[in-house]
């Protein structure tokens, strides 16, 4: 399974390298970083049929994630890849855009990875 | 008649005198005597002009004591008014520091979240770390234990990094709300600037969840290091994001669909001078008020929503620095404005 994740902080690619380093080394899950909305269209266009599930970042220069977000479920319909969003603006308005741009859930920073570990494994 | 003049004539008409010298000598006594009533009315006249004028001065006298304490009570008003405007104007600089600090605080939760994220996160993974690194020890497995040692100083040092970096946004909060400290150090001015675009950017993104915007940067190489008031010339700096935000978010609402909303901004150094260009390609500033736009609670914004202080108080700022802050603008097209700085 592969995870795109998008954010604007760079450290997030070696924190989730360490933090599913155990996922990683057994081959469960793949990660692919992206630091902008733009560069992650970008790789989803380019690797159209792969099945991707998509953890964002919302607030980035840039494309924001939650526009990432309305590109997504308008342009890869078929199958419409998972999107979950990862905030640290954890406020109503961010949640009901979210959700009414159809994310399929919402986090909040500081990241509960075991919470987030919990989720993937169910969505995979 | 005088009593003197009769006498004189009495005494003339006992002299033995030819009629003719007699005749002559009445004549001028008669003329004498007309010259002398005349004299006499007119003298009347004058004592009543002066009893008039000696009322009038009177009456000018009081008239003016009056007026002089009129005089000394406006002062005393004009005084009151005048300390009134001092406290009005400095409750509206403070009121202009406030509402560039809410503008911050949004930004600032954005930013100091990230940063706690990567601290939360990267101490629990060492916790793990902790416990792999007792089990390899246990196997003997020093090949293993090495590369776990490894990450786990990799991860202190990110802890380390995020931790100083919330530290740094809390400080940088804390300077902005303070009064002025007024203590010049050196800064460097590319990090200052940076932090800055990124404070305005989140903040204006915190509150309005549909804004965006191209942002270009261009600084200089050299990290140029700058002896200037921190707290102050950010406050400058972000009153000038805050202002092209605003203005390409005006015009994007004109113009939805071509209107790429842009903001750059670029550090120069030059021999005896630092530059600072901040230019947004928005609304512009109209010729008719270019003028004005450094002046006192001047603003464009509907009523309420700008103090027209912010403009002045950079103003302020920059000339206390030695500076100069100028702006080129095309209406409709975009507005630079230009900072100078003394190195």
């Amino acid at each position: 399974m592969k995870i795109l994740v998008v954010d604007d902080e760079r450290d997030m690619k070696m924190l989730f390298e360490q933090r599913f380093r155990k996922e990683i080394r057994n081959g469960d899950m793949e990660f692919i970083f992206a630091f902008s909305g733009e560069e992650a269209l970008m790789y989803l266009n380019q690797h159209v049929h792969e099945a991707v599930l998509i953890l964002s970042d919302i607030n980035m220069p840039g494309m924001s994630g939650l526009e990432l977000l309305q590109q997504i479920k308008q342009k890869f319909s078929t199958p419409p890849p998972v999107v979950m969003m990862i905030t640290a603006y954890g406020d109503a308005e961010n949640y009901n855009t979210a959700m009414r741009l159809g994310a399929d859930d919402f986090l909040t920073k500081p990241v509960d990875f075991s919470l987030l570990k919990e989720k993937l494994k169910i969505k995979i | 008649m005088d009593q003197e003049l009769q006498l004189i004539i009495d005494r003339i008409n006992n002299l033995s005198l030819s009629e003719e010298a007699r005749v002559a000598v009445m004549e001028a006594m008669k003329t004498v005597e007309k010259k002398l009533s005349l004299t006499d009315f007119k003298l009347a006249r004058t004592e009543k002009v002066k009893k008039t004028t000696g009322i009038l001065l009177e009456e000018t006298i009081e008239e003016l004591q009056r007026k002089s304490k009129g005089f000394t009570e406006l002062n005393i008003l004009l005084k009151n008014t005048q300390e009134e405007l001092k406290a009005t104007r400095s409750q509206l600089l403070q009121a202009e520091k406030m509402a560039s600090l809410g503008e911050l605080t949004a930004g600032i939760a954005h930013e100091i979240q990230n940063p706690l994220n990567f601290v939360t996160n990267f101490s629990e993974v060492n916790t793990e770390l902790i416990g792999e690194l007792q089990d390899e020890i246990d196997k003997g497995n020093v090949a293993e234990v090495k590369i776990i040692a490894a990450d786990i100083a990799d991860n202190e040092q990110k802890i380390n990094y995020h931790g100083k970096r919330a530290d740094a946004i809390v400080k940088g909060m804390l300077q902005h709300s303070r009064s002025n400290s007024g203590e010049k150090e050196l800064t460097d001015i590319n990090a200052l600037v940076d932090e800055y675009l990124r404070l305005a950017y989140h903040g204006l993104r915190a509150r309005d969840k549909t804004f965006n915007a191209t942002l270009k940067t261009d600084y200089d190489k050299s990290d140029p290091m700058v002896n200037i008031v921190r707290q102050d010339i950010g406050r400058v700096i972000l009153n000038l994001f805050t202002n092209a935000f605003y203005s390409i978010t005006e015009k994007k609402e004109k113009d939805k669909d071509n209107f790429e909303p842009t903001v750059s901004v670029s550090t120069k150094k030059m021999s005896d001078q630092l530059e600072i260009r901040i230019k947004d390609n928005g609304n512009g500033i109209s010729q008719s008020i270019i003028d004005k736009v450094f002046q006192p609670f001047f603003t464009t914004k509907p009523t309420g929503q700008g103090t027209g202080l912010g403009l002045s108080l950079s103003h302020e700022i920059i000339r206390a620095h030695g500076g100069s802050i100028t702006v080129e603008t095309e209406e409709g097209k975009f507005a630079e404005f230009i900072i100078k700085l003394p190195v």
